[in-house]
């Protein structure tokens, strides 16, 4: 919690500087934005990255003079991996520091752990991380990729081109994995796939002995069908799972692995090599081809002073997601919550795949998707990619509670479970 | 003029249709996007007619086409992917004896069309640049890097594809290994095309292993041929010998293709078969799975079963200790990798020794700065320890980042061996190895050793040993650098297995005080068989119960196991016990 507040210290200062470096158009209070990325504890690996980004988003908005003529200032917190603690700390950036907006959380629970803050207090929330769906509120804008924008693609693209019949779903025993593998096997029963040929596996948080996972993969994989492994599996236990596969003798050519959470950051632990070939679905790579990437990727390498910096798919989304936020400012012509969530809708801007996202009207936003094969340098390769942006399904209809629910956060609908069967707001779920 | 093609979007797709854009591309060539060329003309033919009856096509294809090399490779290059998988097939079945290097050259991402002349080249790395050869004739083509040329792309399934038609092409390899790699593709991927290729093979082979495995891979391609019913019984017969995974693959295919009800019940009755050894080498690997996660916790165990065993420190900063080893480990390799890369597989040798200092001097330098004042305060040592294990690990993320750092495996220590059908990786075989010998090591100190004695003195009776002059708060701060130090030497082993990152010790200090407790505080022997039953219990476990369930039921059966035996499976006896 020191650390918070002296980071956030440091930031304050360097919003200043920057503030005094910048042109002199800028007048009145600068405008705040808050980032709740942890900085210390286990996911602090992941979200560290995101902060950096937020810091220098902020930093290139603020050479360009600001949005509405003010400055912007970042307000960085630590929430430290502890959820309640995120909630805590949304709380003091919403009534104390009195943010316009709050750029910040990484795993489900965290998520769900503020969300309750943001909505007493009207505030909002970007929210850059690929999740399991079913939600959709006022107040928060999700930049990352529903399930129908990441895994079904990705299953689909299995099943037609490497002819895969069995399917091993495994992950981490949390949320985000658990709803996506309900997601997924009611998905694959619809296209055919028999109870039998599907197999779901949960691990621990962390988890680091793999043999025996491996050797149960290796034997599902033997019943004469084409096998591939649908990994939910959270961050930090990938790299012993990857390297287990490769001492295991296992090759994406055999058996490949298609992942969810794996990308640039995570691959950069481990030697690549053993794994040529293993696929990962997401909506950026730090590998697509166009300008704008190009130079998103030299000006990052530049601001970390590293020029082996990577990139991934959350800081695009964070990209995307802040760039909105400008573009809604401007529109609305405030910082006011109420006016800049209406501004939001509709809003669309250039994503750093070559296209546009738009924000839809249930606060999430239209994606390419890609599927990557793992390069012995440690990047993707993009194999396919779909032709068009997708829209994402924020309530599944493969899921029997959220078929009949859909968000429409305009007016006079203004509902972000509203259930078209009863025709009433308010279905299951939040 | 964005936001009207987005009402536009709004207006055709944005009713709650469930509007799909992916539907559209499941029906299209999702195959030919991925590459930058021009598509020619015949591409969704072809795309088409490869995916779905590959074989078939390629056989017509080649006949048609008939052309020379230069042709061949350059039908390589274009197209999408399901144009390549025609083109690869064609030029496998051209049986030219120069086909194999450009294919194997195509698998392994090493094919590129220079952008200047067209020309297809085989590139390898050499250096900072890549040394070019001609594919068509051989000969050098001078250097170039990346941005000079176009990588003629691969996926997965073209991946597979290439290494069976490569097994085709090298049957009669003189290298025995690459015939020995050979019929194993050609056994994991069976083609009818290969039949004949492998008949040939067969008669000319001497050595009769790689004669067994051609026979083996003969008889995995004649029972996706359209061979007779004799001859296929024959070969399930073979394969049902082989009785291994692959096998298990081989027949459980041939039991769903089957049409003939007498050819189905043969197969059935075979890999009923070689299920049951299967099943019998299971319960093998699982004992060898247990010791190796075992081998693990001893190693993260043994050292807190010197500051917490015999000194009783709770210390909670254990873990800490394995990631600053680990560290170690990284920053040496690093360094070798800048300075001295040949000797890069010393690296872990090297790590050691510094590990080992490194925690170690962290460990007496915590003992003399903290533990010391806190001694008979369990409480507060545990706090402050606990309190310490933050700052240290802060302090790391600061110098190294949040991110995970890559250590490499040295060559020792990479790749697998069969023993009958358990596969043993090398990894975790030195580990086990490695974990023996500090155990080994940490006995000879503390038995044969002055300091052994003293600490071993100290620990049985700290009065009566200081008035043998023996200096206690000395040895105490030896003893929990000891410790650390073999906290340290753990954590260049972890290396190999898990992430080098900040939350690296994290995983291991309650596994850790589980398995001191469980095999008794204060004794090494305890610790020892501790670990190993741990380990050997939660790989049984593991896959009736799930590794989560499985580790909760481990807790349980610890907690029990504890209130039967509160002091360990092999308890302290005699007067030191207070």
């Amino acid at each position: 919690m020191k650390l918070g507040s002296i980071l956030k210290t440091g930031m304050v200062a360097a919003g200043l500087l920057a503030g005094a470096a910048g042109s002199a158009l800028a007048q009145g209070a600068p405008i705040k934005v808050g980032v709740l990325h942890s900085l210390s504890g286990t996911m602090a690996i992941s979200e560290t990255t995101l902060k950096d980004v937020m810091l220098m988003l902020i930093d290139e908005q603020n050479k360009k003079g600001g949005v509405l003529g003010r400055k912007l200032e970042a307000v960085v917190v630590d929430p430290a991996s502890n959820w309640p603690l995120f909630a805590e700390k949304a709380r003091e950036l919403l009534q104390k520091e009195k943010v316009a907006a709050v750029f910040g959380c990484w795993t489900s629970v965290s998520r769900k752990s503020v969300l309750p803050v943001f909505e007493e207090l009207n505030g909002i929330l970007f929210y850059p991380v690929q999740y399991e769906g079913e939600e959709s509120s006022r107040n928060v804008f999700y930049t990352g990729a529903a399930p129908n924008q990441q895994a079904i693609p990705a299953v689909d693209y299995l099943m037609a081109n490497e002819k895969v019949q069995r399917w091993v779903l495994a992950g981490t025993d949390y949320v985000y994995p658990r709803t996506t593998n309900k997601i997924l096997e009611a998905y694959l029963k619809q296209k055919g796939v028999k109870q039998e040929d599907i197999m779901i596996n949960y691990t621990p948080f962390g988890h680091s002995d793999w043999q025996s996972i491996v050797a149960e993969i290796k034997k599902f994989g033997s019943a004469g069908k084409k096998t591939a492994v649908v990994s939910t599996i959270n961050g930090d236990a990938n790299v012993p799972f990857y390297k287990e596969l490769g001492n295991a003798g296992i090759k994406a050519k055999d058996i490949p692995v298609v992942a969810f959470s794996v990308g640039e950051e995570e691959l950069a632990g481990i030697d690549t090599k053993p794994l040529i070939g293993h696929l990962a679905a997401w909506n950026y790579f730090q590998s697509v081809k166009n300008p704008g990437n190009e130079a998103f990727i030299k000006a990052w390498q530049t601001f970390t002073k590293n020029p082996k910096r990577v990139t991934n798919d959350p800081m695009e989304a964070h990209v995307i997601g802040f760039a909105m936020w400008i573009e809604a400012v401007k529109k609305a012509g405030t910082t006011d919550p109420d006016k800049v969530i209406d501004a939001m809708i509709g809003i669309t801007v250039p994503n750093l795949t070559g296209g546009y996202s738009a924000m839809m009207p249930n606060h999430h936003i239209t994606k390419p998707v890609l599927i990557g094969e793992i390069q012995g340098n440690g990047q993707f390769d993009t194999v396919w990619q779909t032709p068009g942006l997708v829209v994402a399904e924020e309530w599944s209809p493969h899921l029997p509670d959220s078929k009949d629910l859909i968000a429409d956060w305009r007016k006079p609908m203004n509902c972000g479970n509203f259930n078209v069967v009863t025709g009433k707001c308010g279905g299951k779920g939040k | 003029m964005f936001f009207l093609r987005l009402l536009e979007r709004f207006a055709i797709g944005w009713n709650r249709s469930r509007f799909h854009p992916i539907a559209n591309a499941r029906t299209g060539d999702a195959g030919s996007r991925g590459t930058s060329r021009p598509a020619d003309s015949s591409r969704t033919g072809c795309a088409l007619a490869g995916v779905s009856s590959a074989l078939a096509a390629v056989l017509i294809a080649a006949t048609a086409w008939a052309a020379d090399l230069q042709t061949l490779v350059t039908n390589l290059t274009t197209g999408g992917f399901g144009d390549r998988e025609t083109a690869i097939g064609a030029l496998a079945a051209s049986g030219d004896a120069r086909a194999a290097p450009i294919l194997e050259a195509l698998g392994a991402g090493q094919l590129y069309v220079r952008k200047s002349d067209n020309a297809v080249v085989i590139g390898r790395p050499d250096g900072n640049q890549l040394a070019l050869t001609d594919a068509i004739t051989g000969k050098s083509a001078g250097a170039g890097n990346e941005a000079e040329l176009d990588r003629v792309r691969v996926n997965n399934r073209l991946r597979g594809v290439i290494e069976a038609a490569v097994g085709s092409l090298t049957l009669m390899s003189p290298d025995p290994r690459v015939r020995r790699d050979a019929a194993d593709s050609l056994f994991k991927r069976p083609d009818p095309a290969a039949l004949t290729a492998l008949d040939a093979a067969v008669a000319a082979e001497k050595d009769a292993r790689i004669k067994a495995a051609f026979t083996e891979a003969r008889a995995a391609v004649v029972l996706v041929s359209d061979a007779t019913k004799q001859q296929k019984l024959e070969a399930l017969e073979i394969v049902r010998e082989r009785g291994n995974r692959d096998a298990l693959s081989v027949l459980q295919a041939a039991i769903n293709s089957a049409s003939d009800p007498e050819i189905k019940a043969a197969a059935t009755a075979a890999a009923a078969s070689v299920r049951q050894t299967l099943a019998a080498w299971e319960a093998a690997q699982n004992v060898w799975y247990g010791i190796s996660l075992g081998s693990v916790l001893l190693l993260a165990a043994i050292g807190l079963a010197i500051t917490f065993g015999t000194m009783g420190v709770i210390n909670m900063a254990h873990g800490e200790m394995v990631m600053l080893g680990a560290y170690t480990t990284f920053v040496v390799q690093d360094i070798i990798r800048t300075s001295a890369p040949h000797l890069f597989d010393a690296s872990l040798v090297i790590a050691l020794p510094l590990a080992f200092v490194v925690a170690g001097l962290v460990g007496i330098a915590i003992e003399r700065g903290i533990i010391r004042f806190l001694y008979g305060r369990p409480l507060d040592t545990l706090l402050a320890t606990w309190g310490l294990s933050l700052v240290l690990q802060q302090a790391v993320r600061s110098i190294f980042g949040p991110s995970n750092r890559e250590v490499g495996a040295p060559s020792f220590m990479s790749g697998a061996f069969q023993v009958g059908q358990i596969t043993v990786t090398y990894g975790r075989l030195w580990i086990v190895v490695f974990s023996l010998v500090v155990f080994a090591a940490l006995i000879l100190v503390l038995r044969k050793t002055p300091l052994g004695l003293y600490m071993r003195a100290v620990t049985q009776n700290r009065p009566m040993a200081s008035t043998m002059g023996i200096r206690t708060p000395r040895v105490d701060a030896l003893t929990f650098g000891l410790g650390s130090g073999i906290a340290g030497l753990a954590g260049v082993a972890l290396s190999q297995i898990d992430n080098v990152s900040p939350n690296l010790g994290q995983g291991y200090i309650i596994d850790s005080f589980m398995v001191v407790v469980f095999g008794g505080v204060g004794n090494l022997f305890g610790t020892l068989v501790g670990a190993t039953a741990l380990g050997i219990v939660n790989k049984f476990l593991e896959p009736y119960a799930g590794a989560v369930l499985g580790k909760i039921l481990v807790l349980v059966f610890i907690i029990l196991f504890i209130q039967r035996r509160p002091r360990g499976l092999f308890a302290l006896k005699g007067r030191s016990v207070e």
